[in-house]
């Protein structure tokens, strides 16, 4: 089973969102997707101040031997992206949920965030993809 | 089986053997009125591609040195080996392997090719080909879409481009929202109107095409052109024809940051006219935009005993991995044109490609020069030309052509058709494979018809 820390949320695309006391979120992807995606390589990161709807694409992970899509879990605009990626992808394969983030989001209406999963709701969906 | 002459004490042993005194003692039994040839008189030498010229002219149906239409596709000297090494099984293929591991020779060569065409044009990086010159411009232009992400979608297209490339820009690009604008030439030089890229506002454009040397034969301004388009942040993408870049500046030299990518045709690298193709594409850009470069590329790596080996790299860009978010879904490779190319570079080195380079355009200076002193003849474009131009007759084109075709010259291409401003007029082309008399020949076949006209 893998690591998903139950203060945050969760969306069935495997990105987490963490909710900070300024009210911006911070998103990065799960321990599972990065288990599921192996050694990264390269991440492509998004344009800072760009404005996201909720679905669109983040960045793009990039592993040896495949490439993956992240999508914005809640819609807003990129505030900070995390510079260390550039030249250490690894660091999400590492530390998934710490100094593996990938950006940081002004969301426009943090309700949105009732719509994400929680912990149990997101280890079903890997259960799930587990199986398949 | 290579060739391995007698020695001297070699042939004295066979002809104590033997019984003779001589070499040509062996010959006494041809009848003395049967004429034999004068081996001294026999001339020392001639070059590979004076001895092919000279069995071509003696053979029935066929006239070297005939063809002066270039535009697009040019007929260079290839030495033979090129074709031979090429036609070898082990190179014999035109894909890249499934495998492409266990071909270590094949990924070799394309290393060996993208490392040639980086240094011919001086940018950082290049694939493994793509289809054609046209279809490499296209994959360019969409590259440096995808750099620019959502910025403008506004490219700048010479009309001084080849049209063929502006038609498979058009039928390519037409369903993206992309605006493709018209970009005039002037008509006293031939060369890009630079006032019109001036008009354009800085983050207006997303990327400026330049055709070096253009459609009609012109040099470009480059380092001024490629100054302001970067002023604007629009990237400058270089259609260029690889000869010329052994003698003109290189795409990654040009202004004061280079172009942002380089294209075109690769037929002039050793691949033979051969009725329109198969040719193959270039594509080279800067390392920073590796990723969004399509196509194959062999890159260099250490095997987990440490032996030098070559793989294909950064395959996540690639459609059986990324699929419908591959950088392009149309990159077909041209394997073994890439080889010749490899070969034909290899062959030639710096130094070779440079004296074929000098070659063309000596000989097109010839003949412009021929052409210019004669009466109802004008040389279009007063820019420097590489190794074609425009000239204008006086007299009807048809008549020219019907003289021309009646000496078996293909004089060059009749211009109106792409060109409708440019009446009377054929793009003129004039490579290495031509000779002095080649170029009097054609100058007679106009006279011919300009005494007539009078």
């Amino acid at each position: 089973m893998s690591d998903c820390p139950r203060e945050l949320h969760y969306t069935d695309s495997h990105e987490w969102v963490r909710l900070e006391s300024d009210d911006t979120v911070v998103i990065g992807i799960t321990d599972f997707a990065q288990h599921q995606l192996g050694d990264l390589v390269f991440v492509e990161l998004p344009d800072v101040m760009s404005g996201l709807e909720k679905g669109d694409e983040l960045a793009v992970v990039e592993s040896v031997k495949t490439a993956a899509d992240v999508y914005a879990p809640i819609t807003g605009t990129i505030f900070e992206v995390n510079p260390q990626l550039e030249s250490n992808p690894g660091l999400i394969n590492e530390d998934p949920y710490g100094r593996g983030w990938i950006c940081r989001i002004k969301p426009e209406n943090l309700d949105e965030l009732d719509e994400l999963l929680d912990a149990d709701g997101y280890q079903k969906v890997t259960a799930e993809e587990n199986e398949e | 089986m290579p060739f391995i002459p007698h020695t001297e004490n070699e042939i004295a042993e066979m002809l104590v053997a033997i019984g003779a005194n001589k070499i040509d003692d062996l010959f006494d039994e041809i009848p003395s009125e049967v004429p034999r040839a004068d081996i001294e008189k026999m001339c020392s030498g001639m070059s590979e591609q004076d001895i092919i010229r000279l069995s071509a002219e003696r053979a029935p149906n066929y006239q070297p040195g005939s063809c002066f239409i270039g535009a697009g596709a040019y007929e260079h000297f290839i030495p033979s080996a090129v074709w031979d090494i090429v036609t070898r099984g082990e190179f014999y293929t035109a894909y890249t392997p499934y495998q492409p591991e266990a071909s270590q020779g094949t990924l070799q060569v394309i290393y060996e090719y993208q490392t040639m065409m980086t240094e011919l044009m001086v940018m950082e990086v290049s694939n493994a080909s793509l289809y054609d010159g046209a279809s490499a411009l296209v994959e360019a232009v969409l590259m440096a879409l995808r750099i620019q992400k959502n910025n403008s979608k506004k490219i700048l297209v010479p009309h001084n481009l080849h049209p063929h490339y502006r038609d498979v820009l058009k039928s390519i690009l037409d369903y993206h929202p992309i605006e493709l604008i018209a970009w005039e030439y002037e008509k006293e030089t031939g060369c890009v109107n630079v006032s019109q890229l001036n008009q354009f506002a800085k983050d207006e454009l997303a990327a400026v095409i330049i055709s070096q040397p253009n459609f009609f034969g012109c040099v470009e301004e480059v380092d001024t052109l490629t100054n302001l388009a970067q002023e604007k942040n629009a990237l400058v993408v270089g259609v260029v024809n690889p000869i010329a870049m052994a003698l003109l500046k290189p795409p990654g030299q040009w202004g004061n940051n280079g172009a942002d990518i380089a294209c075109g045709e690769g037929q002039p690298l050793g691949v033979p006219l051969a009725g329109g193709g198969p040719y193959f594409g270039f594509l080279c850009c800067r390392k920073k935009d590796i990723r969004q470069l399509p196509g194959r590329i062999v890159g260099r790596t250490q095997d987990a005993k440490g032996r030098d080996g070559f793989v294909l790299t950064l395959q996540a860009r690639e459609q059986h991995i990324r699929r419908a978010k591959a950088t392009s879904n149309i990159c077909t490779n041209q394997g073994l044109l890439v080889t010749a190319a490899t070969i034909y570079m290899r062959m030639m080195g710096g130094g070779g490609l440079q004296s074929v380079a000098k070659k063309c355009h000596e000989n097109t200076e010839k003949l412009k020069q021929l052409l210019s002193e004669m009466d109802g003849v004008k040389i279009v474009f007063n820019s420097p030309t590489f190794h074609e131009f425009v000239v204008q007759f006086e007299n009807p084109l048809s008549d020219i052509v019907a003289v021309m075709k009646k000496n078996n010259i293909q004089p060059g291409l009749i211009l109106d058709a792409h060109y409708p401003e440019l009446t009377n007029s054929l793009l003129v082309c004039v490579t290495d494979t031509k000779t002095m008399q080649d170029l009097e020949k054609y100058c007679m076949s106009v006279r011919v018809k300009e005494k007539a006209g009078v």
